[in-house]
Protein backbone atom coordinates (compact mmCIF):
# COMPACT_ATOMS: atom_id res chain seq x y z
CA UNK A 1 0.00 0.00 0.00
CA UNK A 2 2.91 2.32 1.22
CA UNK A 3 4.94 1.46 -1.91
CA UNK A 4 2.28 2.32 -4.03
CA UNK A 5 1.06 5.66 -2.78
CA UNK A 6 4.92 6.38 -3.50
CA UNK A 7 5.12 4.76 -6.55
CA UNK A 8 1.84 7.27 -7.55
CA UNK A 9 3.45 10.26 -6.19
CA UNK A 10 6.50 9.65 -8.38
CA UNK A 11 4.17 8.85 -11.44
CA UNK A 12 2.72 11.96 -10.84
CA UNK A 13 5.63 14.36 -10.87
CA UNK A 14 7.61 12.24 -13.09
CA UNK A 15 4.37 12.23 -15.95
CA UNK A 16 3.82 16.68 -15.05
CA UNK A 17 7.45 17.21 -15.86
CA UNK A 18 7.55 14.80 -19.12
CA UNK A 19 4.68 16.20 -20.22
CA UNK A 20 5.41 19.89 -19.67
CA UNK A 21 4.14 22.56 -22.33
CA UNK A 22 7.17 24.47 -24.16
CA UNK A 23 5.96 27.14 -21.58
CA UNK A 24 6.59 25.25 -18.29
CA UNK A 25 10.27 23.92 -19.83
CA UNK A 26 10.90 27.72 -20.13
CA UNK A 27 10.16 28.79 -17.00
CA UNK A 28 11.78 25.72 -15.42
CA UNK A 29 15.43 26.55 -17.05
CA UNK A 30 14.76 30.27 -15.76
CA UNK A 31 14.10 29.00 -12.50
CA UNK A 32 17.38 26.48 -12.86
CA UNK A 33 19.75 29.54 -13.92
CA UNK A 34 18.45 31.74 -11.67
CA UNK A 35 19.15 29.31 -8.79
CA UNK A 36 22.79 28.36 -10.14
CA UNK A 37 23.41 32.14 -10.19
CA UNK A 38 22.68 33.21 -6.59
CA UNK A 39 23.89 30.08 -4.73
CA UNK A 40 26.93 29.18 -6.91
CA UNK A 41 28.26 32.65 -8.07
CA UNK A 42 26.48 35.32 -5.98
CA UNK A 43 26.91 33.64 -2.60
CA UNK A 44 30.01 31.58 -3.42
CA UNK A 45 32.13 34.84 -4.72
CA UNK A 46 30.31 37.62 -3.84
CA UNK A 47 28.07 37.02 -0.14
CA UNK A 48 30.27 35.69 2.01
CA UNK A 49 28.52 36.01 5.54
CA UNK A 50 30.52 38.67 7.78
CA UNK A 51 30.40 36.90 10.88
CA UNK A 52 31.24 33.51 9.53
CA UNK A 53 34.69 33.97 10.48
CA UNK A 54 33.69 33.29 14.24
CA UNK A 55 33.29 29.40 15.20
CA UNK A 56 31.15 30.30 18.31
CA UNK A 57 27.99 32.61 19.09
CA UNK A 58 30.26 34.24 21.79
CA UNK A 59 32.53 35.75 19.72
CA UNK A 60 29.76 36.86 17.02
CA UNK A 61 28.13 38.58 20.03
CA UNK A 62 31.13 40.22 21.08
CA UNK A 63 31.96 41.71 17.63
CA UNK A 64 28.55 42.86 17.27
CA UNK A 65 28.60 44.33 20.64
CA UNK A 66 32.25 45.99 19.91
CA UNK A 67 30.52 47.62 16.63
CA UNK A 68 27.50 48.75 18.51
CA UNK A 69 29.39 50.34 21.49
CA UNK A 70 32.16 52.21 18.99
CA UNK A 71 30.31 55.26 18.24
CA UNK A 72 33.29 57.39 16.89
CA UNK B 1 -13.13 31.20 -12.38
CA UNK B 2 -11.82 27.55 -11.30
CA UNK B 3 -14.74 27.65 -8.80
CA UNK B 4 -17.33 28.53 -11.65
CA UNK B 5 -15.83 25.87 -13.73
CA UNK B 6 -16.82 23.24 -10.96
CA UNK B 7 -20.08 24.70 -10.05
CA UNK B 8 -21.08 25.02 -13.67
CA UNK B 9 -19.24 21.98 -15.57
CA UNK B 10 -18.76 24.56 -18.24
CA UNK B 11 -15.36 24.43 -20.10
CA UNK B 12 -15.43 28.08 -21.21
CA UNK B 13 -14.35 28.61 -17.57
CA UNK B 14 -11.77 25.80 -17.31
CA UNK B 15 -10.13 27.42 -20.49
CA UNK B 16 -10.07 31.04 -18.61
CA UNK B 17 -8.75 29.88 -15.35
CA UNK B 18 -6.16 28.00 -17.43
CA UNK B 19 -4.69 30.84 -19.37
CA UNK B 20 -4.79 33.31 -16.33
CA UNK B 21 -2.63 30.46 -14.44
CA UNK B 22 -0.01 30.35 -16.83
CA UNK B 23 -0.06 34.22 -16.14
CA UNK B 24 0.68 33.76 -12.31
CA UNK B 25 2.99 30.82 -13.22
CA UNK B 26 4.95 33.58 -15.11
CA UNK B 27 5.16 35.24 -12.41
CA UNK B 28 5.89 32.89 -9.99
CA UNK B 29 8.92 31.53 -11.99
CA UNK B 30 10.28 35.07 -12.08
CA UNK B 31 9.87 35.83 -8.60
CA UNK B 32 10.54 32.53 -6.51
CA UNK B 33 13.70 32.47 -4.62
CA UNK B 34 14.61 35.89 -5.57
CA UNK B 35 14.26 36.91 -1.52
CA UNK B 36 16.81 34.81 -0.83
CA UNK B 37 19.63 37.16 -1.81
CA UNK B 38 17.53 39.52 1.02
CA UNK B 39 19.16 36.60 3.08
CA UNK B 40 22.93 36.54 1.42
CA UNK B 41 22.72 40.88 1.94
CA UNK B 42 21.71 40.29 5.96
CA UNK B 43 24.65 37.94 6.27
CA UNK B 44 27.36 40.34 4.66
CA UNK B 45 26.17 43.75 4.29
CA UNK B 46 24.00 43.62 7.21
CA UNK B 47 26.00 41.92 10.21
CA UNK B 48 24.73 44.16 13.22
CA UNK B 49 21.10 44.33 12.31
CA UNK B 50 20.97 40.69 11.09
CA UNK B 51 22.37 39.84 14.64
CA UNK B 52 20.42 42.48 16.43
CA UNK B 53 17.29 41.00 15.16
CA UNK B 54 18.34 37.23 14.69
CA UNK B 55 15.93 35.87 17.06
CA UNK B 56 12.72 37.73 16.31
CA UNK B 57 12.97 37.02 12.35
CA UNK B 58 14.17 33.40 12.75
CA UNK B 59 10.44 32.36 13.68
CA UNK B 60 8.43 34.36 11.36
CA UNK B 61 10.57 33.54 8.54
CA UNK B 62 11.26 29.78 9.56
CA UNK B 63 7.23 29.22 10.01
CA UNK B 64 7.38 31.07 6.04
CA UNK B 65 9.97 29.01 4.57
CA UNK B 66 8.21 25.62 6.24
CA UNK B 67 4.48 26.51 6.00
CA UNK B 68 4.34 28.40 2.91
CA UNK B 69 6.75 26.82 1.18
CA UNK B 70 5.70 23.37 1.49
CA UNK B 71 2.14 24.76 0.67
CA UNK B 72 2.72 26.37 -2.40
CA UNK B 73 4.95 23.54 -3.88
CA UNK B 74 2.94 20.65 -2.89
CA UNK B 75 -0.34 22.07 -4.51
CA UNK B 76 0.92 23.85 -7.32
CA UNK B 77 2.01 20.64 -8.72
CA UNK B 78 -1.65 19.73 -8.98
CA UNK B 79 -2.60 23.06 -10.02
CA UNK B 80 -0.37 22.53 -13.22
CA UNK B 81 0.30 19.06 -13.58
CA UNK B 82 -3.37 17.63 -11.78
CA UNK B 83 -5.86 18.88 -14.41
CA UNK B 84 -6.27 15.19 -16.04
CA UNK B 85 -5.33 13.01 -12.54
CA UNK B 86 -7.05 14.42 -9.78
CA UNK B 87 -10.78 15.07 -9.36
CA UNK B 88 -12.19 18.77 -10.26
CA UNK B 89 -12.50 19.03 -6.34
CA UNK B 90 -9.35 17.93 -5.41
CA UNK B 91 -8.04 20.36 -8.12
CA UNK B 92 -10.07 23.42 -6.74
CA UNK B 93 -8.56 22.78 -3.59
CA UNK B 94 -5.17 22.63 -4.52
CA UNK B 95 -5.60 25.81 -6.63
CA UNK B 96 -7.54 27.59 -3.21
CA UNK B 97 -4.65 26.40 -0.86
CA UNK B 98 -1.78 27.61 -3.36
CA UNK B 99 -3.97 31.23 -2.93
CA UNK B 100 -3.97 30.57 0.59
CA UNK B 101 -0.26 29.35 0.51
CA UNK B 102 1.10 32.21 -1.33
CA UNK B 103 -1.10 34.93 1.22
CA UNK B 104 0.76 33.20 4.11
CA UNK B 105 4.43 33.89 2.73
CA UNK B 106 3.26 36.92 2.81
CA UNK B 107 2.01 37.37 5.95
CA UNK B 108 5.25 36.50 7.66
CA UNK B 109 7.49 38.73 5.68
CA UNK B 110 5.18 41.26 6.53
CA UNK B 111 5.35 40.52 10.16
CA UNK B 112 8.80 40.67 10.00
CA UNK B 113 8.58 44.24 8.31
CA UNK B 114 6.34 45.56 10.69
CA UNK B 115 8.46 44.26 13.60
CA UNK B 116 11.18 46.88 11.82
CA UNK B 117 8.74 49.90 11.77
CA UNK B 118 7.07 49.37 15.12
CA UNK B 119 9.34 46.44 17.57
CA UNK B 120 7.69 44.68 20.75
CA UNK B 121 7.12 41.76 22.13
CA UNK B 122 10.84 41.29 22.59
CA UNK B 123 13.40 41.77 25.48
CA UNK B 124 17.28 43.18 24.79
CA UNK B 125 19.54 40.40 25.99
CA UNK B 126 22.80 42.09 26.87
CA UNK B 127 25.13 39.01 26.81
CA UNK B 128 24.11 38.33 23.24
CA UNK B 129 23.36 41.67 21.76
CA UNK B 130 20.50 39.78 20.67
CA UNK B 131 16.39 41.12 20.69
CA UNK B 132 14.95 37.56 22.50
CA UNK B 133 11.44 37.03 20.98
CA UNK B 134 9.13 36.83 24.76
CA UNK B 135 5.44 37.20 23.44
CA UNK B 136 4.86 35.45 19.82
CA UNK B 137 1.53 37.06 19.39
CA UNK B 138 2.31 40.71 20.65
CA UNK B 139 5.17 40.19 17.89
CA UNK B 140 2.70 38.32 15.13
CA UNK B 141 -0.47 40.21 16.18
CA UNK B 142 0.94 43.55 16.48
CA UNK B 143 -1.70 46.41 14.80
CA UNK B 144 1.13 47.19 12.54
CA UNK B 145 1.61 43.96 11.21
CA UNK B 146 -1.87 43.09 10.50
CA UNK B 147 -2.89 46.49 9.01
CA UNK B 148 0.47 46.26 6.59
CA UNK B 149 -0.76 42.79 6.10
CA UNK B 150 -4.03 43.37 4.98
CA UNK B 151 -2.64 46.39 2.91
CA UNK B 152 -0.16 44.76 0.89
CA UNK B 153 -2.28 41.67 -0.24
CA UNK B 154 -5.43 43.85 -0.72
CA UNK B 155 -2.53 46.02 -3.23
CA UNK B 156 -1.72 42.78 -4.78
CA UNK B 157 -5.37 41.93 -5.50
CA UNK B 158 -6.10 45.29 -7.03
CA UNK B 159 -2.81 44.57 -8.95
CA UNK B 160 -4.18 41.84 -10.11
CA UNK B 161 -7.62 42.81 -11.04
CA UNK B 162 -6.03 46.16 -12.71
CA UNK B 163 -3.78 43.48 -14.57
CA UNK B 164 -6.74 41.41 -15.84
CA UNK B 165 -8.88 43.95 -17.09
CA UNK B 166 -6.00 45.48 -19.43
CA UNK B 167 -4.64 42.46 -20.89
CA UNK B 168 -8.56 41.58 -21.53
CA UNK B 169 -9.03 45.11 -22.98
CA UNK B 170 -6.25 44.32 -25.43
CA UNK B 171 -8.19 41.46 -26.33
CA UNK B 172 -11.12 43.72 -27.08
CA UNK B 173 -9.02 46.20 -28.90
CA UNK B 174 -7.63 43.22 -31.41
CA UNK B 175 -11.50 42.18 -31.58
CA UNK B 176 -9.96 38.19 -30.08
CA UNK B 177 -11.42 36.21 -27.68
CA UNK B 178 -14.32 38.63 -26.86
CA UNK B 179 -16.32 36.23 -24.63
CA UNK B 180 -13.16 35.41 -22.28
CA UNK B 181 -12.16 39.28 -22.10
CA UNK B 182 -16.04 40.31 -21.53
CA UNK B 183 -16.35 38.32 -18.40
CA UNK B 184 -12.37 38.39 -17.00
CA UNK B 185 -13.15 42.14 -16.98
CA UNK B 186 -16.60 41.59 -15.07
CA UNK B 187 -14.72 38.72 -12.20
CA UNK B 188 -11.97 41.44 -12.39
CA UNK B 189 -13.45 44.70 -11.75
CA UNK B 190 -15.94 43.63 -8.72
CA UNK B 191 -13.08 41.76 -7.32
CA UNK B 192 -10.66 44.86 -7.69
CA UNK B 193 -13.45 47.27 -5.90
CA UNK B 194 -14.00 44.80 -2.89
CA UNK B 195 -10.29 44.58 -2.54
CA UNK B 196 -9.70 48.21 -3.06
CA UNK B 197 -12.44 49.42 -0.34
CA UNK B 198 -10.67 47.23 1.87
CA UNK B 199 -7.22 48.69 0.51
CA UNK B 200 -7.90 51.81 1.76
CA UNK B 201 -9.80 51.04 4.85
CA UNK B 202 -6.53 49.96 5.59
CA UNK B 203 -4.43 52.64 4.52
CA UNK B 204 -6.66 54.37 6.46
CA UNK B 205 -5.52 52.18 9.83
CA UNK B 206 -2.12 52.79 8.38
CA UNK B 207 -1.82 56.48 8.64
CA UNK B 208 -3.22 56.10 12.01
CA UNK B 209 -0.81 53.72 13.19
CA UNK B 210 2.24 55.88 11.53
CA UNK B 211 0.91 59.22 13.60
CA UNK B 212 1.29 57.45 16.75
CA UNK B 213 4.62 55.14 15.83
CA UNK B 214 6.60 56.95 13.35
CA UNK B 215 5.65 60.90 13.22
CA UNK B 216 8.43 61.72 11.28
CA UNK B 217 7.31 59.40 8.84
CA UNK B 218 3.55 60.87 8.51
CA UNK B 219 5.35 64.67 8.52
CA UNK B 220 7.02 63.59 5.65
CA UNK B 221 4.95 62.15 3.78
CA UNK B 222 2.70 65.80 4.00
CA UNK B 223 5.82 67.92 3.64
CA UNK B 224 4.42 69.12 7.19
CA UNK B 225 7.43 70.91 8.90
CA UNK B 226 5.53 73.23 11.63
CA UNK B 227 1.99 72.50 12.64
CA UNK B 228 -1.08 73.69 14.56
CA UNK B 229 -4.00 72.37 16.03
CA UNK B 230 -6.63 71.31 13.37
CA UNK B 231 -4.10 70.12 10.76
CA UNK B 232 -5.09 70.20 7.41
CA UNK B 233 -4.25 67.33 4.80
CA UNK B 234 -2.70 67.81 1.43
CA UNK B 235 -4.61 66.83 -1.51
CA UNK B 236 -2.46 67.84 -4.41
CA UNK B 237 1.11 70.05 -3.73
CA UNK B 238 4.44 70.69 -5.46
CA UNK B 239 6.90 71.11 -2.37
CA UNK B 240 9.57 74.17 -2.56
CA UNK B 241 12.51 72.51 -3.30
CA UNK B 242 14.27 75.74 -1.81
CA UNK B 243 12.81 74.81 1.75
CA UNK B 244 16.48 72.08 2.72
CA UNK B 245 16.26 70.16 5.91
CA UNK B 246 19.99 71.19 5.88
CA UNK B 247 19.70 74.51 5.84
CA UNK B 248 18.06 73.96 9.71
CA UNK B 249 21.72 73.44 10.48
CA UNK B 250 23.73 75.66 8.72
CA UNK B 251 21.56 78.66 7.73
CA UNK B 252 18.66 78.95 9.89
CA UNK B 253 16.91 82.04 8.88
CA UNK B 254 16.61 80.82 5.24
CA UNK B 255 15.06 77.79 6.25
CA UNK B 256 12.61 79.41 8.08
CA UNK B 257 11.81 82.38 5.41
CA UNK B 258 11.42 79.44 2.98
CA UNK B 259 7.68 78.28 2.38
CA UNK B 260 6.89 74.71 2.33
CA UNK B 261 4.54 74.23 -0.62
CA UNK B 262 5.30 76.57 -4.11
CA UNK B 263 1.22 75.18 -5.03
CA UNK B 264 -0.90 73.16 -2.51
CA UNK B 265 -4.89 72.38 -1.77
CA UNK B 266 -5.58 71.40 1.12
CA UNK B 267 -8.50 70.16 3.33
CA UNK B 268 -8.69 71.99 6.54
CA UNK B 269 -8.62 69.47 9.69
CA UNK B 270 -8.08 66.78 7.10
CA UNK B 271 -5.13 64.87 8.47
CA UNK B 272 -6.30 65.51 12.79
CA UNK B 273 -9.28 63.89 11.23
CA UNK B 274 -7.47 61.05 9.74
CA UNK B 275 -5.29 60.62 12.54
CA UNK B 276 -7.75 60.29 15.34
CA UNK B 277 -11.18 61.17 14.01
CA UNK B 278 -10.97 64.73 16.01
CA UNK B 279 -10.43 67.76 14.31
CA UNK B 280 -8.74 69.56 16.63
CA UNK B 281 -5.94 67.34 17.21
CA UNK B 282 -2.10 68.43 16.79
CA UNK B 283 -0.44 66.63 14.10
CA UNK B 284 3.47 67.30 14.64
CA UNK B 285 5.39 68.55 11.40
CA UNK B 286 9.36 67.82 11.71
CA UNK B 287 10.30 70.91 13.18
CA UNK B 288 7.74 70.35 16.17
CA UNK B 289 9.71 66.67 16.57
CA UNK B 290 12.91 67.48 16.30
CA UNK B 291 11.94 70.07 18.86
CA UNK B 292 9.80 68.04 20.93
CA UNK B 293 6.98 69.55 23.57
CA UNK B 294 4.03 68.33 22.14
CA UNK B 295 1.50 66.24 23.88
CA UNK B 296 1.90 62.05 22.20
CA UNK B 297 0.43 58.82 23.21
CA UNK B 298 3.03 56.07 24.21
CA UNK B 299 2.80 52.22 23.81
CA UNK B 300 0.94 51.96 26.99
CA UNK B 301 -1.46 54.69 26.25
CA UNK B 302 -0.42 57.13 28.11
CA UNK B 303 -0.23 60.97 27.69
CA UNK B 304 3.53 62.15 27.36
CA UNK B 305 5.70 65.19 26.34
CA UNK B 306 7.57 64.20 23.39
CA UNK B 307 11.55 65.12 24.18
CA UNK B 308 13.27 67.17 21.64
CA UNK B 309 15.65 64.52 19.64
CA UNK B 310 18.35 65.87 21.31
CA UNK B 311 17.13 64.84 24.69
CA UNK B 312 16.57 61.38 22.77
CA UNK B 313 20.80 60.96 21.44
CA UNK B 314 21.70 61.80 25.22
CA UNK B 315 19.57 59.06 26.53
CA UNK B 316 20.62 56.96 23.33
CA UNK B 317 24.13 57.55 24.19
CA UNK B 318 24.05 56.65 27.93
CA UNK B 319 21.97 53.28 26.94
CA UNK B 320 24.88 52.52 24.28
CA UNK B 321 27.75 53.42 27.12
CA UNK B 322 25.51 51.24 29.20
CA UNK B 323 25.90 47.87 27.10
CA UNK B 324 29.85 48.99 27.10
CA UNK B 325 30.03 49.13 30.50
CA UNK B 326 27.77 46.29 30.92
CA UNK B 327 30.39 43.98 28.97
CA UNK B 328 33.37 45.45 30.28
CA UNK B 329 31.81 44.46 34.22
CA UNK B 330 30.95 40.79 32.82
CA UNK B 331 34.48 40.86 31.50
CA UNK B 332 35.65 41.70 34.81
CA UNK B 333 32.76 39.93 36.69
CA UNK B 334 32.06 42.70 38.66
CA UNK B 335 28.09 41.34 39.41
CA UNK B 336 27.18 45.03 41.11
CA UNK B 337 28.68 47.05 37.81
CA UNK B 338 26.71 44.75 35.43
CA UNK B 339 23.72 45.79 37.59
CA UNK B 340 23.92 49.33 37.17
CA UNK B 341 25.10 48.94 33.88
CA UNK B 342 22.07 46.56 32.91
CA UNK B 343 19.78 49.37 34.64
CA UNK B 344 21.29 52.29 32.53
CA UNK B 345 20.56 50.23 29.36
CA UNK B 346 17.37 49.45 29.67
CA UNK B 347 16.29 52.59 31.70
CA UNK B 348 17.30 54.43 27.95
CA UNK B 349 16.60 51.61 25.73
CA UNK B 350 14.01 52.84 23.90
CA UNK B 351 16.24 55.61 22.60
CA UNK B 352 19.03 52.93 21.62
CA UNK B 353 19.63 54.22 18.04
CA UNK B 354 19.14 57.55 19.13
CA UNK B 355 22.48 57.17 20.44
CA UNK B 356 24.21 56.92 16.83
CA UNK B 357 22.35 60.08 15.12
CA UNK B 358 25.02 62.99 14.69
CA UNK B 359 22.61 66.19 14.41
CA UNK B 360 18.80 65.65 15.24
CA UNK B 361 17.93 66.96 11.57
CA UNK B 362 19.32 63.31 10.33
CA UNK B 363 16.32 61.82 11.91
CA UNK B 364 14.47 63.91 8.78
CA UNK B 365 13.64 61.04 6.14
CA UNK B 366 14.04 62.59 2.58
CA UNK B 367 11.12 64.48 2.29
CA UNK B 368 10.19 64.97 -1.41
CA UNK B 369 10.59 61.57 -2.28
CA UNK B 370 8.07 60.50 0.93
CA UNK B 371 5.90 63.45 0.19
CA UNK B 372 5.63 62.80 -4.08
CA UNK B 373 5.46 58.97 -3.51
CA UNK B 374 2.38 58.83 -1.16
CA UNK B 375 0.28 61.74 -2.72
CA UNK B 376 0.88 59.81 -6.14
CA UNK B 377 -0.17 56.44 -4.28
CA UNK B 378 -3.15 58.40 -3.04
CA UNK B 379 -4.24 60.12 -6.62
CA UNK B 380 -3.65 56.87 -8.31
CA UNK B 381 -5.61 55.18 -5.44
CA UNK B 382 -8.51 57.49 -6.08
CA UNK B 383 -8.41 56.66 -9.71
CA UNK B 384 -8.38 53.08 -9.76
CA UNK B 385 -11.79 53.66 -7.47
CA UNK B 386 -12.75 55.63 -10.39
CA UNK B 387 -11.76 53.33 -13.12
CA UNK B 388 -13.28 50.28 -11.49
CA UNK B 389 -16.90 52.04 -11.13
CA UNK B 390 -16.79 53.02 -14.56
CA UNK B 391 -15.57 49.91 -15.57
CA UNK B 392 -18.41 48.06 -13.94
CA UNK B 393 -21.12 50.02 -15.51
CA UNK B 394 -19.54 49.97 -18.63
CA UNK B 395 -19.63 46.12 -18.74
CA UNK B 396 -23.47 46.27 -17.36
CA UNK B 397 -24.60 48.56 -20.05
CA UNK B 398 -22.50 46.32 -22.40
CA UNK B 399 -20.27 49.54 -23.48
CA UNK B 400 -17.02 48.35 -22.85
CA UNK B 401 -16.55 46.77 -26.90
CA UNK B 402 -17.55 49.86 -28.59
CA UNK B 403 -15.48 52.31 -26.89
CA UNK B 404 -11.49 52.30 -28.00
CA UNK B 405 -11.00 55.25 -25.07
CA UNK B 406 -11.96 52.72 -22.63
CA UNK B 407 -9.44 50.37 -23.75
CA UNK B 408 -6.60 52.38 -23.98
CA UNK B 409 -7.30 53.64 -20.82
CA UNK B 410 -7.46 50.05 -19.21
CA UNK B 411 -4.33 49.25 -20.82
CA UNK B 412 -2.36 52.29 -19.52
CA UNK B 413 -3.61 51.59 -15.93
CA UNK B 414 -1.44 48.69 -15.98
CA UNK B 415 1.82 50.43 -15.58
CA UNK B 416 -0.18 52.91 -13.48
CA UNK B 417 -0.63 49.86 -10.86
CA UNK B 418 2.44 48.90 -10.75
CA UNK B 419 3.70 52.30 -9.92
CA UNK B 420 1.17 52.93 -7.73
CA UNK B 421 1.87 49.74 -5.83
CA UNK B 422 5.76 50.54 -5.63
CA UNK B 423 4.97 54.11 -4.58
CA UNK B 424 3.53 52.44 -1.06
CA UNK B 425 6.24 50.75 -0.37
CA UNK B 426 8.65 53.94 -1.13
CA UNK B 427 6.27 55.69 1.45
CA UNK B 428 6.62 53.00 3.92
CA UNK B 429 10.54 52.13 3.67
CA UNK B 430 11.87 55.73 2.95
CA UNK B 431 9.50 57.68 5.33
CA UNK B 432 11.54 55.08 8.13
CA UNK B 433 14.80 56.33 7.61
CA UNK B 434 17.45 56.51 8.99
CA UNK B 435 15.99 53.34 11.17
CA UNK B 436 16.37 50.14 10.08
CA UNK B 437 14.77 49.26 13.42
CA UNK B 438 12.76 52.04 14.33
CA UNK B 439 14.05 54.21 17.47
CA UNK B 440 16.84 50.96 18.16
CA UNK B 441 18.95 51.04 15.04
CA UNK B 442 19.87 53.54 11.95
CA UNK B 443 21.27 52.29 9.09
CA UNK B 444 24.62 53.86 9.86
CA UNK B 445 24.74 50.91 13.06
CA UNK B 446 23.42 48.38 11.34
CA UNK B 447 25.83 47.69 8.18
CA UNK B 448 28.58 45.44 8.67
CA UNK B 449 32.25 46.92 7.43
CA UNK B 450 31.88 45.68 4.19
CA UNK B 451 33.97 48.07 1.91
CA UNK B 452 31.32 50.26 -0.25
CA UNK B 453 33.33 48.89 -3.60
CA UNK B 454 31.57 45.82 -2.73
CA UNK B 455 28.09 46.91 -2.05
CA UNK B 456 28.64 48.62 -5.44
CA UNK B 457 30.08 45.54 -7.38
CA UNK B 458 27.02 43.62 -5.94
CA UNK B 459 24.15 46.38 -6.20
CA UNK B 460 25.63 46.37 -10.61
CA UNK B 461 25.11 42.52 -11.05
CA UNK B 462 21.82 42.82 -9.20
CA UNK B 463 20.58 45.42 -11.71
CA UNK B 464 21.81 43.70 -14.35
CA UNK B 465 20.28 39.91 -12.73
CA UNK B 466 16.64 41.78 -12.41
CA UNK B 467 16.79 43.97 -15.72
CA UNK B 468 17.51 40.29 -17.47
CA UNK B 469 14.54 38.68 -15.33
CA UNK B 470 12.50 41.12 -16.05
CA UNK B 471 12.98 41.20 -19.55
CA UNK B 472 13.06 37.63 -19.65
CA UNK B 473 9.36 37.96 -17.59
CA UNK B 474 8.00 40.54 -19.77
CA UNK B 475 8.74 38.51 -23.29
CA UNK B 476 7.23 35.45 -21.88
CA UNK B 477 4.43 37.34 -20.63
CA UNK B 478 3.67 38.80 -24.11
CA UNK B 479 4.56 35.87 -26.03
CA UNK B 480 1.71 34.31 -23.82
CA UNK B 481 -0.92 36.88 -24.07
CA UNK B 482 -0.26 37.16 -28.08
CA UNK B 483 -1.00 33.52 -27.97
CA UNK B 484 -4.15 33.94 -26.39
CA UNK B 485 -6.24 31.35 -24.01
CA UNK B 486 -7.30 29.41 -26.89
CA UNK B 487 -3.29 28.66 -27.59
Amino acid sequence: MRTSMFKRIWLFYYEGFKGMTPLGKTLWLIIILKLFIMFFILRLFFFQPDLGRYSSDEEKSNHVIENLTQTE
Amino acid sequence: METYYVRTGNEFWKRTAKFWMNIFAVNFAIGVATGIILEFQFGTNWSNYSWFVGDIFGAPLAIEGILAFFLESTFFAIMFFGWNKVSKNAHLISTWLVAIGTNLSALWILVANAWMQYPVGMQFNPDTARNEMVDFWAVALSPVATNKFIHTTTNGYVLAAVFVIGVSAWYLLKKREEEFARKSIKIAAVFGLISLIVLIWSGDGSATHVAKKQPMKLAAMEGLYKSHPGTSIIAIGILNPGKKIEDLNTNPLKFENEKPYLFHISIPQGLSLLVNRKKDTFVPGIEDILKGGYIYTDKNGNEKTAPPIEERMEKGKLAIEGLSNYRKAASAGDEEGKATAYAQLMDNFDHFGYGYIKQPTDVVPNVPLTFYAFHIMVILGGYFFLFFIITIYMEKKSLIAKHKWYMWLAIASIPLVYICSQAGWVVAEVGRQPWTIQDLLPVGAAVSGVNPGSVRTTLVMFFVLFTILLIAELGILFKVIKKGPGA
